[in-house]
């Protein structure tokens, strides 16, 4: 493509206003809340600032004023590892099953669909259900992970999709030739070159898993995950530390985010050096 | 690769789709023609579940008001959407930015819905931050009461809960327009908003469609942007399956269940005539 820099039409300005409308409609509210965290002791849910402090802050880790939020924050912190961690081993599998046609590839792709589409209330009470008729318990890390990871699945196997559809067998080929097993050639060739990818895939089931609500609405058993945690105080608790609650768990998406574009980062450095 | 080992890659994902999703859906239909009482649900085979949900007055209703919401939302993330998309796809010039800018409107999707939702509140409410300007600007005399608590809050939450699923792929789309087919618009004289309509919106349809299946079944679905953002004052069909689950009255629940379902089905089949996603990927 030429590179002359044409003059930019009017309608650039009208849709980058547009755009900018955009970004203060999304982050806005977002940022009233963590300001408003900051209320002082006797400060309410709304503006004005009665004070600045952290109060609502301690408030939070006080166990008995607000609930178990130390306990599902760390049953969230687990089952969305787990989740991660399952999501993106089964989904690498499934995206190297799916280079080839095999029977039955299409009853798959259509239930990562459904899985997709059916809403999620759906999945909670059909599994709540289920263990309610065999008379198993439902737990975090037995009916609520089954049922996260029937929303994460979908995510991971659609990107592994996108992945395989760009990637040059020939690489795998050469290797064959070198003498290399099936086992080496997917060890040493193809987890290298699609890592960044799966470190998306991880980042999303994680995501997804930690802010799942309704599929796990009936699927936790009697304790509850964080996003549970949080609903109930969004009913019965009318102060701050709603707020506070929200900029902690913000803040830590952050990290996550953080984290995760830092090791694509260094896969990226780390693959430059060797070349 | 042999195809045993197909079999064996693909089995982990099978296994799961199979207790998770396929049993799980099996069961609430079933349950769907049971009976109960205050305490139990009691295998059987009868209509009544369904003949109560479907003769009732109140169930229409709620459906009509399910679909004024996901009608609603589908029109404005629609509208937002594709602006977006094709700000950053075609008015934007350098790859980096695009990726720069779409990260921007990326990063809010990573915190809790619930937290955005709630996060609504100090700016809508009563004494809100709107109220408050509004009558400092002395445009009001009176807080407006239907900011909040009502289904204009419903509507803006999940507009702001979810435009971003149209922006992904109408985005996607695009960028998969050969950019010779738009000089080849101007050259054959089309103006920019010819160029538009004849040209990129049709190319996009993919994306559109995409778009409008995700933001279509999560509205139909949701219940708690409902609950939360209506103040209990509307209902959905998701809320009602919710509250009946809450009440244990499991088997109707299974049968608002299978019939909310099958209305996304038919939504989503509607769709799903536009556009190959198989292709799409």
């Amino acid at each position: 493509m030429a590179k002359t820099r044409e003059k930019r039409p009017t309608s650039f300005y009208f849709l980058a206003a547009f755009f900018a409308l955009f970004v203060l409609f999304l982050y806005g509210p977002m940022l009233t809340i963590f300001i408003l965290s900051f209320q002082g002791e006797n400060g309410g849910l709304t503006f004005p600032m009665n004070g600045f402090s952290a109060h609502w802050f301690g408030n939070l880790f006080e166990q008995q004023a607000v609930g178990d939020f130390g306990g599902s924050f760390l049953r969230s912190l687990k089952l969305g590892l787990i989740v991660m961690l399952v999501t993106v081993l089964v989904s690498f599998m499934a995206g190297l099953a799916f280079r080839k046609r095999f029977k039955g590839d299409s009853v798959i792709f259509y239930l990562a669909i459904a899985s997709l589409i059916v809403p999620s209330i759906l999945i909670s009470l059909g599994i709540g259900l289920l263990f309610n008729i065999v008379s198993w318990q439902p737990q975090w890390f037995t009916s609520a992970l089954g049922a996260h990871l029937t929303w994460t699945f979908p995510f991971g196997l659609l990107i592994m999709f996108a992945v395989f559809n760009r990637f040059d067998p020939s690489y795998e080929e050469a290797a064959r030739d070198l003498g290399a097993s099936s086992w080496q050639t997917i060890w040493h060739i193809v987890l290298p070159m699609v890592a960044p990818s799966l470190i998306g895939v991880a980042m999303f089931s994680f995501t997804l898993s930690y802010d799942e609500f309704a599929r796990t609405l009936m699927t936790a058993g009697a304790l509850n995950t964080l996003p549970l945690e949080i609903y109930g105080m969004t009913t019965n608790v009318t102060t701050p530390v709603l707020y506070a609650l929200g900029t902690v768990t913000t803040g830590f998406s952050f990290v996550v985010i953080a984290i995760a574009l830092g090791s694509v980062l260094i896969l990226r450095h780390r693959k430059g050096q060797k070349a | 690769m042999s195809k045993r080992s197909s079999y064996f890659l693909i089995s982990p994902m099978a296994l799961i789709f199979a207790i998770f999703l396929v049993v799980p859906l099996l069961t609430i239909i079933v349950v769907s023609f049971w009976d109960y009482d205050e305490y139990r649900i009691l295998p059987d085979f009868i209509f009544e579940n369904y003949k109560y949900l479907l003769g009732s007055s109140v169930t229409w209703q709620i459906y009509l008001n399910t679909f004024k919401y996901a009608a609603l939302t589908w029109g404005f993330t629609l509208l937002i959407g594709f602006t977006v998309a094709y700000f950053l796809a075609f008015h934007v010039r350098s790859l980096t930015w695009q990726i720069v800018l779409f990260m921007l409107c990326t990063i809010p999707f990573w915190t809790s819905n619930i937290i955005r939702m709630i996060s609504w509140i100090p700016f809508l409410g009563r004494n809100g931050l709107l109220n408050s300007a509004l009558m400092g600007l002395g445009i009001v005399d009176e807080p407006l009461e239907f900011l909040l608590f009502s289904d204009f809050a419903v509507v803006l939450a999940d507009v702001h809960l979810y435009t971003l699923f149209m922006v992904v792929p109408i985005f996607n789309s695009m960028m998969r327009i050969d950019r010779s087919l738009i000089e080849a618009a101007r050259d054959a004289g089309a103006s920019g908003f010819e160029t538009l309509r004849h040209v990129i919106v049709p190319l996009s349809k993919p994306g559109i469609a995409i778009g409008s299946i995700f933001v279509i079944t999560v509205v139909m679905g949701d219940f708690i942007t409902v609950r939360l953002m209506s103040g209990g004052q509307s209902a959905s069909v998701g809320l009602q399956i919710s509250n009946e689950i809450g009440l244990l009255q499991y088997p109707a629940a299974a049968a608002s269940a299978v019939v909310l379902l099958v209305t996304v089905l038919l939504i989503v089949t509607a769709l799903l005539r536009m556009v190959d996603i198989r292709k799409e990927l």
